[in-house]
């Protein structure tokens, strides 16, 4: 199963990359607000079920993936 | 004193270290491979050298605090031996949950390169034992990412163990929202563990230790080491 895991900082820590971001889309006239950088990690896993695929990704990012004082995931079983 | 200092793909200060260690402090040194599983028999000090290790890939220290020669530190501080994290090296013992808290990008973005001034906050630890209480050290920063930042139960736990040990202060010894050109939380620039065997800090006292080089102010660290190495046997 096609795993996809996205890595942001929590929305209380300031996301610098983030910030320039926004006001270079502020600067070519965009209305963007509260633009957060983030990182995706994609992974094939084999597991029985998506619940399954889904528990081993959580496990791994609490292991690896995410450093949980500053980073938060959003897992996404994709296929 | 027999030190062991770690070398990671990307580490770009072991060199540093290992020659402070050598040749200023006369002390026997030796570099370690990461993917070695034992520290040189007798190793009174590892030092987790500056750097870039595994190109900071993922988080800075993240990859590094998984490698094969991590779990001789941890068994090494565990015994309660010396472990010095400097700059990439404090970010790896965080990682390895060696020391508590994170290192974020810096406040302003940018890379930081300069000098800068550090209030010692306690000199009972062998780290510090030859500085005196309140001095301001001035030594060098290189980090885009030494903003210091733990949770408000980590902050708590830090100050009822007095486990701040440097803070970035102004020339004139001021401790402010403005001293910390990193941004970090109540302008932390060191921390030790509880035990007081484990400090990290950004600032690079290696860089620090002979007047050629313009600053002498790191060399107090090492000489504290020196001095509660003898105190101790």
């Amino acid at each position: 199963m096609k795993i996809k895991v996205t890595v942001q900082l929590k929305p209380a820590i300031l996301d610098p990359q983030g910030k320039a971001v926004e006001q270079g889309l502020q600067t070519l006239g965009f209305n963007a607000r509260h633009v957060r950088i983030g990182r995706a990690i994609e992974f094939d896993v084999e597991a029985p079920t998506p619940e399954a695929a889904r528990a081993e990704a959580q496990k791994m990012c609490e292991a690896l993936l995410v450093n949980p004082i500053m980073e938060k995931a959003i897992i996404e079983v994709l296929s | 004193m027999k030190v062991a200092v770690l070398v990671f793909p990307g580490s770009n200060c072991d060199h540093d270290a290992l020659h402070v260690s050598q040749i200023v402090m006369g002390w026997e040194a030796h570099p370690v491979w990461h993917q070695d599983t034992e520290l040189p028999a007798h190793t009174d000090l590892v030092i987790v050298p500056g750097g870039f290790s595994y190109g900071d890939y993922l988080r800075c220290g993240a990859i590094a605090s998984l490698a094969p020669i991590m779990k001789a530190v941890h068994r090494h501080a565990d015994e309660g031996g010396w472990v010095l994290g400097i700059c990439n090296g404090f970010q790896i013992l965080c990682e390895a949950g060696l020391l508590p808290g994170a290192l974020l990008r810096n406040r302003g973005l940018r890379f930081l390169h300069q000098r800068v001034h550090l209030r010692v906050e306690r000199n009972d630890l062998p780290y510090t034992a030859s500085l005196r209480q309140g001095q301001i050290l001035e030594m060098p920063i290189a980090h885009g990412e030494g903003n210091y930042t733990c949770d408000e139960e980590t902050l708590a736990s830090l100050h009822a163990n007095r486990q701040i040990v440097f803070r970035y202060a102004h020339s004139s010894g001021d401790v402010n929202e403005t001293s910390a050109a990193n941004g970090s939380l109540e302008q932390i620039a060191g921390i030790i563990n509880p035990s007081g065997n484990i400090l990290g800090l950004m600032p690079h006292p290696e860089r620090a230790c002979e007047a050629s080089l313009g600053m002498v102010d790191g060399l107090g660290i090492f000489q504290s080491l020196e001095h509660s190495r003898r105190y101790v046997s």
